[in-house]
């Protein structure tokens, strides 16, 4: 258990940056997760294609392979940016399938009369979405949103092996490989400081769900 | 009539059962043998005389029949599998010397990947007899296993593009700060590199030293760091893409790790290796494979460390 102990700056400067890619990735794949639920139940059809096209290619694919894609399917084309950003973008776009799911989910669960009276009283499809429907769909979404939101924090992982140093698994396989550690208890803190991330995570969670149902 | 397509539909999935079976069984002896004749011909003489004291290593190896060997997967040179067959390369053929000189055929070795994070750990499970997977000796590592050895010493060595003229040697990072370098993520250069650079930035790294090369062609990063034998076998693969620059920076010595405290065993390896350089066998083993590239230098065998 030393090992922890010994290498703490090694595992805190992982816990931070792995922290960090999770808080960016969290907030991208809210954002695009939203525009592409919109998509997928817009009154425009091209538009639904597009969003059912995403959701189903995207989703339906191993986050490593949307991952090699991008990080080595980019470059060959001439588009050179950091591998931060592109497994960041990776991770973006490959969660906010999940994200657009978990809020179509919500939004299918509020009943049509709510969007008839908000078309009654002269509402557009972006203010329908925006005063009345997305507001009451994000309550009821929370929680698989949250579960996707979590995995997608735990997901961040992959980004070690391409090309991203320095975070959580990024270290321990440092502190494995070349430093020759047992490799049990760098795994052990390597859950730990994942939990350290997670478990906060469902604790917000819980209280954002309590919270919107007081609202309702 | 209801009753009959119910009692025969179990028995139509029966025969289609034996039928997979069947084809599997000839895929399988098919693949055995296949095997068998591409490894055979230039390996080793089995020493099928040698008698070993009681209770060693090497009287269990011998009365089990088998070696069983932990070594690289994806180590062009030195322990490379490809679709089909036993890997090839510099570690597997000094495995055949030790084990020939137990009575243990080339045929006779089971392979077990041992990628750089978990090779202690085989070891110490007993999963494997010996780890040869470019293995660096290091005082970290033999708190936990023992190593025979050194068999090779490798350095660390810079490669670049062919048309890159910004990078000389490992002290370019530290003036240009833009410039990217990729290892492989838990490897020794990859740590050694670190003290070279302007800013952790710089360094990339990957799980496998085939993307650095791809990411090196992509522009993605400026250069490739390991061990200049490894960098050979990938200029050797790139088309005249890739060249190595400056001189080697770090000594790697390259131990065959075995069980710690096992100083019969060390022994043994340490004088079979030495017997190899006498006659030849650790020249041959050399020049078929990793010294097959352009730029290769056939080595000396190192002299070994003590057995402890």
């Amino acid at each position: 258990m030393n090992v922890i102990i010994d290498n703490f700056d090694l595992f805190f400067q992982g816990f931070l940056k792995t922290l960090g890619i999770g808080l960016i990735c969290m907030v991208g794949s809210l954002i695009l997760g939203t525009i592409i639920a919109a998509f997928r139940v817009s009154p425009v059809a091209p538009l639904r294609a597009v969003g059912t096209l995403y959701v189903n290619l995207i989703r339906n694919c191993p986050l490593t392979v949307v991952l090699f894609l991008i990080a080595f399917g980019l470059p060959t084309i001439g588009i050179n940016q950091s591998y931060y950003f592109f497994g960041c973008s990776a991770l973006i776009i490959y969660t906010a399938s999940f994200v657009c799911e978990a809020l179509r989910s919500g939004i299918n669960a509020i009943p049509a009369g709510q969007a008839e009276a908000a078309r009654a009283i002269g509402l557009g499809f972006t203010q329908n979405l925006r005063h009345v429907i997305l507001p009451q769909a994000f309550r009821t979404a929370i929680p698989p949103t949250g579960s996707v939101i979590i995995a997608m924090f735990k997901n961040s992982a992959v980004l070690g092996v391409f090309g991203v140093s320095g975070d959580l698994l990024g270290n321990a396989i440092i502190l494995t490989g070349s430093r020759g550690f047992d490799p049990v208890p760098v795994y052990l803190g390597i859950g730990f400081f994942f939990l350290m991330i997670t478990i906060p995570a469902g604790l917000v969670l819980g209280y954002l769900e309590r919270k919107a149902v007081i609202l309702r | 009539m209801k009753t009959s397509t119910f009692r025969s539909a179990p028995a139509r999935r029966s025969a289609k059962v034996a039928a997979v079976l069947a084809v599997g069984v000839l895929a399988l002896t098919a693949c055995g043998g296949g095997s068998d004749s591409d490894s055979g011909g230039d390996d080793p003489a089995v020493n099928t005389e040698a008698t070993f004291e009681a209770g060693t290593t090497m009287a269990k190896i011998q009365e089990a029949g088998v070696l069983k060997l932990g070594t690289k997967f994806d180590q062009p040179g030195f322990g490379e599998k490809g679709l089909s067959g036993d890997p090839k390369g510099f570690d597997v053929e000094i495995a055949k010397i030790i084990a020939s000189g137990m009575g243990i055929g080339a045929d006779k070795i089971e392979y077990t990947e041992s990628p750089s994070a978990v090779r202690e750990t085989l070891i110490i499970d007993g999963d494997v007899d010996l780890v040869a997977a470019t293995y660096t000796i290091n005082d970290e590592r033999k708190e936990r296993i023992s190593f025979a050895g050194p068999y090779y010493v490798a350095g660390q060595q810079i490669m670049t593009r062919s048309d890159d003229t910004a990078i000389t040697g490992p002290d370019s990072f530290k003036s240009d700060a833009s410039l990217k370098v990729c290892s492989v993520a838990g490897s020794t250069p990859a740590d050694n590199i670190g003290s070279y650079l302007a800013n952790k930035n710089q360094l990339v790294t990957f799980d496998v030293y085939s993307k650095c090369a791809d990411a090196l062609k992509n522009n993605q990063v400026d250069a490739v760091t390991t061990d200049n034998v490894i960098l050979l076998g990938l200029v050797g693969k790139s088309n005249g893409a890739f060249k190595v620059v400056g001189d080697t920076f770090t000594e790697e010595p390259y131990g065959i790790g075995i069980t710690k405290g096992d100083v019969e065993f060390c022994n043994y390896i340490v004088d079979t290796l030495k017997k190899a350089s006498e006659d030849g066998s650790y020249e041959k083993a050399w020049t078929s494979t990793a010294g097959a590239v352009e730029g290769a230098v056939v080595p000396e065998l190192p002299t070994a460390d003590a057995c402890a």
